[in-house]
């Protein structure tokens, strides 16, 4: 092969710069953060969980835009620490079911009356108990930081774009929704500083509660006039649908529904093994053919909705990958990925589901630079927040 | 292609019908302009068009509205959307989806356009209106005249045959208004799409117009007709009308190209004269900023200005929309911490600087003067504020009195109209009669009448020894009301000198009255009149 045809092929497989053709389907990122989230959802061991994190966070170092959605990562790190100290201050304080032996300290313990038994205020703490907490805060943690990542990574509102048809209408009630939440902090801003205006303090619980009503008057009014935006630009136009049409296509989603649910049912239950899969898939089928005729209502059609490409599939798998290498690592090696806090042992890293983790890094090379971030591969630049 | 049938609109609860006797007709490809002064039904008329008014605001419609044949009592405004493009006064609030591009596309979906078509149709629209350099920004980062300009685009996609827009050009600085008036001009041009827009800002709109509609006063019938004839007996009317009224032109000139040909005999008669300027006494320091930098963000929004304001004198700030003037008017008072140079508010720090210390220094009104009213009534609206001020009781009432001559006490602040706003907010500023008062775009949404009003409130204090500085992209308030004009751009002070010389030579900046009597320096009707008066 002459370097010529080597080079091309090397340049097409670099990742190109974000644009709107280029896009990476939203759905893609989704589904890669929710293959890292169940990963982390199946172990305990705080190794593991330290990885899906650092693996997350790179890649969204490395992939997101200056977009005002891309600050939700920040947000979400700063929720998961919370969870995680909320479980810790619980653990402490109302004790914890694991027996240890290593007590740590002493609280002073609350003598509670007989029908509060089995509820402990205060009292010995162990550093199993506390190691315990710690692991399930952790998961929990590792889960909110992994749909950060998908919040910060995608646009919400195109994802919505990729709803059905009939499932327009609450899509747009949802990013309505979501463009709201700046509009008021940008509100509660403003009015706090017109009270300094005023020659009022801006600071403490009575100059939030002062501003409080002008912000939601505001905020009413605002949604009040949107709504006459979009009325006057065809929101809610629908196409005349015979009626018998639209008949069946409520009995078809309802019933679909509600089969789901027996299915479902029908599968956790031992006694409903049999009926619980078919009923299930057969509710399913019912349900998507509903919304499909449902669709049929809406006369909207789309614009340049983003396309699933190979790099939206390499995305999607690798998200997959992780999640199928924890799931079989839980199955064979049940003790590695969930390190029992009794005895007390340091844990251990798995080799091979820590290695398949590395999996999760591949978005971080495929998927699409963001505008700014120049040519090389270098994860984005550096950024001040 | 819009006709109106005896068409009056009454609210519930309300006294007086909003809309009596409508009946008029705007034929297709005409663009007509709505004026009136405040409060007599403009919005009201608009609504009816698109059928908002009254589908969605409630309300009983009598008479009949009909647009392209279709009669908007059995047409939704969604069953609308194809015929009617609707733009509203706030922008902001017009917006569905958070990119541009996006936003554009939105009225096409709604109404299920292929989308090769869609395509197509935002790419033309990019470009007739200029922002393709925009199409991926989102739009909480797009300054009021692109906004204004996304907004317009947003309708325009779906190909309507009306467009409906209610002060399109009020919050825009002259430069953006002339851009969005060509795209108005070229729709109705090259696309033969009628417009029907209201503006207070006559002077911006007038010569633009074929057909001209006018609501006299609350109550009474709408006339429409030729604009020059209209013009003669409306109760507001710019700058150019009114001097060409005064002069005794017929028919009357609506634009400053056509006083500029007729105004040769007027030149020769005021030849010999000079205009009256008043040289205020200018008394101490009350404002001083030595190279002050401000930052927002990586954004350097204030490069090095450097500027003093002196008791007695009214400045005018103007400038490009996102010029920095709004940043500079809450420097003054504390809203940001300067990043480098310093800034002294009678004497002291105003960003460190207790608030209720700070305004007896200085006090401003911001642009969105309800921002400052809490309280469900006037009366209590003035308690409040002589407490904050701690002022003598009953001195806010009196203030607002004096601005507000007929409020009564138990009126809702939201019930006020804007000039009635701004007068409370105002009396409410002046209840700790703070030396420096500054002014954020105070004429948003005011009528003449209002303006007026507002130049006399002004001068008053000006000679009660406040120094006044308004922010404001309103060239004629800033002849009539500023005896010194700045002007910023991209946070630097680019001009700073006596209204006549700094307005008088810029094609953007200069008021209608120095247009058409340039190399004179008149800037003012009350001017003119004052020296045609000396000579009868």
């Amino acid at each position: 092969m002459s370097p010529a045809p080597a080079a091309r092929l090397l340049g097409s497989l670099r990742a190109p710069e974000d644009s709107r053709a280029a896009a990476l389907h939203a759905g893609a990122w989704w589904l890669w953060a929710l293959g890292l989230a169940t990963a982390a959802s199946r172990t305990t061991n705080p190794l593991l969980l330290a990885l899906l994190v650092a693996v997350s966070g790179y890649v969204v170092a490395a992939r997101r835009t200056d977009a005002p959605w891309a600050r939700a990562y920040g947000t979400f790190v700063k929720l998961a620490l919370l969870v995680l100290a909320i479980r810790l201050v619980f653990a402490v304080l109302l004790g914890s079911p694991i027996p240890g032996t290593h007590t740590l300290f002493v609280l002073p313990e609350v003598p509670l009356p007989d029908w509060a038994q089995g509820v402990r205020l205060g009292g010995q703490v162990t550093a199993e108990g506390l190691l315990f907490a710690l692991q399930d805060g952790m998961r929990l943690a590792t889960l909110l930081i992994c749909v950060g990542a998908a919040n910060a990574l995608a646009n919400p509102a195109r994802l919505l774009k990729s709803l059905p048809g009939a499932l327009y209408e609450v899509g747009v009630a949802v990013v309505v929704a979501m463009t709201f939440a700046p509009h008021l902090v940008a509100d509660v801003q403003r009015l706090r500083a017109a009270r300094r205006l005023r020659g009022r303090s801006d600071k403490g619980v009575r100059a939030i509660l002062q501003v409080a009503l002008p912000v939601l008057e505001g905020a009413l009014e605002r949604s009040v006039a949107l709504a006459a935006a979009m009325d006057a630009r065809g929101y809610g136009r629908s196409a005349r649908v015979p009626r018998p049409v639209r008949l069946f296509t409520n009995v078809l989603t309802l019933g679909g529904l509600l089969g789901v649910c027996a299915g479902t049912y029908g599968l956790l239950a031992a006694e409903g093994a049999v009926f619980g899969l078919p009923l299930l898939l057969l509710g399913l089928a019912a349900a998507l053919a509903g919304l499909r005729l449902g669709g049929r209502r809406a006369v909207r059609t789309r614009y340049r909705p983003d396309r699933w490409g190979p790099r939206a599939w390499l995305v999607a798998a690798s998200g997959g990958a992780v999640a199928a290498a924890m799931l079989w690592g839980a199955a064979t090696d049940p003790q590695m990925l969930n390190p029992p806090a009794v005895p007390l042992t340091a844990p251990e890293l798995p080799l091979w589901p820590a290695a398949l983790t590395l999996l999760g890094l591949l978005p971080a090379v495929v998927a699409p630079l963001p505008p700014g971030a120049g040519g090389d591969r270098a994860p984005a630049k550096e950024d001040s927040r | 292609m819009i006709r109106f049938e005896e068409v009056s609109v009454h609210y519930e609860g309300a006294r007086a019908p909003a809309l009596t006797g409508v009946d008029l007709t705007v034929p297709e490809g005409e663009l007509a302009l709505l004026v009136g002064p405040s409060g007599v039904g403009k919005s009201t008329l608009l609504g009816t068009v698109s059928g908002l008014v009254p589908h969605f605001t409630g309300g009983t419609l009598r008479g009949r509205v009909t647009v392209d044949g279709r009669d908007t009592r059995t047409h939704r405004p969604r069953e609308l959307a194809d015929v009617v493009g609707t733009v509203g006064q706030d922008p902001l609030a017009h917006f569905v989806t958070d990119v541009v591009e996006d936003e554009l596309a939105y009225g096409m979906e709604s109404l299920g356009l292929p989308p090769e078509t869609m395509r197509r149709r935002v790419e033309e629209t990019l470009d007739l209106l200029g922002l393709a350099e925009l199409r991926d920004r989102p739009i909480a980062s797009l300054s009021g005249g692109q906004m204004q300009r996304v907004a317009i685009g947003s309708v325009l996609t779906p190909h309507p045959r009306v467009l409906v827009l209610d002060e399109p050009t009020s919050a825009l600085d002259p430069a953006a208004a002339e851009e969005v008036l060509a795209v108005l001009q070229r729709l109705v041009h090259d696309l033969g799409t009628t417009v029907l827009m209201a503006e207070h800002r006559l002077e911006r709109v007038v010569h633009y117009a074929d057909q001209l509609v006018l609501l006299p006063g609350p109550g009474e019938r709408a006339r429409s007709g030729d604009p020059a004839e209209l013009m003669a007996v409306s109760p507001v009317r710019p700058p150019v009308v009114a001097l060409g009224g005064l002069a005794g032109w017929t028919p009357l000139p609506l634009s400053v190209r056509d006083a500029r040909r007729r105004a040769s005999g007027l030149r020769e008669q005021l030849a010999d004269r000079q205009p009256e300027t008043e040289h205020p006494a200018l008394g101490k320091e009350l404002a001083r900023t030595d190279r002050l930098r401000v930052r927002r963000g990586r954004r350097t929004v204030l490069h090095e200005l450097s500027l003093t304001v002196r008791a007695g004198e009214t400045v005018a700030l103007m400038g490009r929309n996102g010029a920095g003037k709004s940043t500079l008017l809450r420097t003054l008072v504390g809203g940001h911490e300067p990043a480098g140079g310093t800034v002294r508010v009678g004497g002291v720090e105003p960003h460190r600087t207790p608030p209720g210390e700070l305004l007896r220094h200085a006090g401003l009104v911001p642009q969105e003067p309800r921002d400052l009213l809490y309280a469900d009534t006037v009366a209590a609206e003035c308690r409040a504020a002589d407490r904050d001020a701690g002022a003598e009781p009953g001195s806010c009432r009196a203030l607002t009195a004096e601005l507000l001559p007929d409020i009564a006490d138990d009126t809702h602040p939201r019930d006020l109209s804007e000039g009635q706003r701004l007068a409370l907010a105002l009396a409410i500023i002046l209840t700790a009669a703070p030396p420096l008062i500054l002014l954020d775009e105070p004429t948003r949404g005011l009528d003449y009448a209002a303006k007026s009003r507002l130049v006399t409130v002004l001068r008053g204090l000006a000679a009660r020894g406040h120094a006044v500085v308004l922010a404001t992209h309103d060239v004629e308030l800033a002849a009539e009301s500023a005896g010194r004009v700045l002007i910023m751009a991209q946070g630097e002070l680019v001009a700073d000198g006596p209204t006549a010389e700094v307005v008088v030579s810029s094609p953007a900046f200069a008021p209608q009255i120095a247009k058409i009597l340039a190399p004179q320096r008149w800037l003012t009707m009350p001017q003119v009149r004052a020296a045609l008066a000396d000579d009868r």
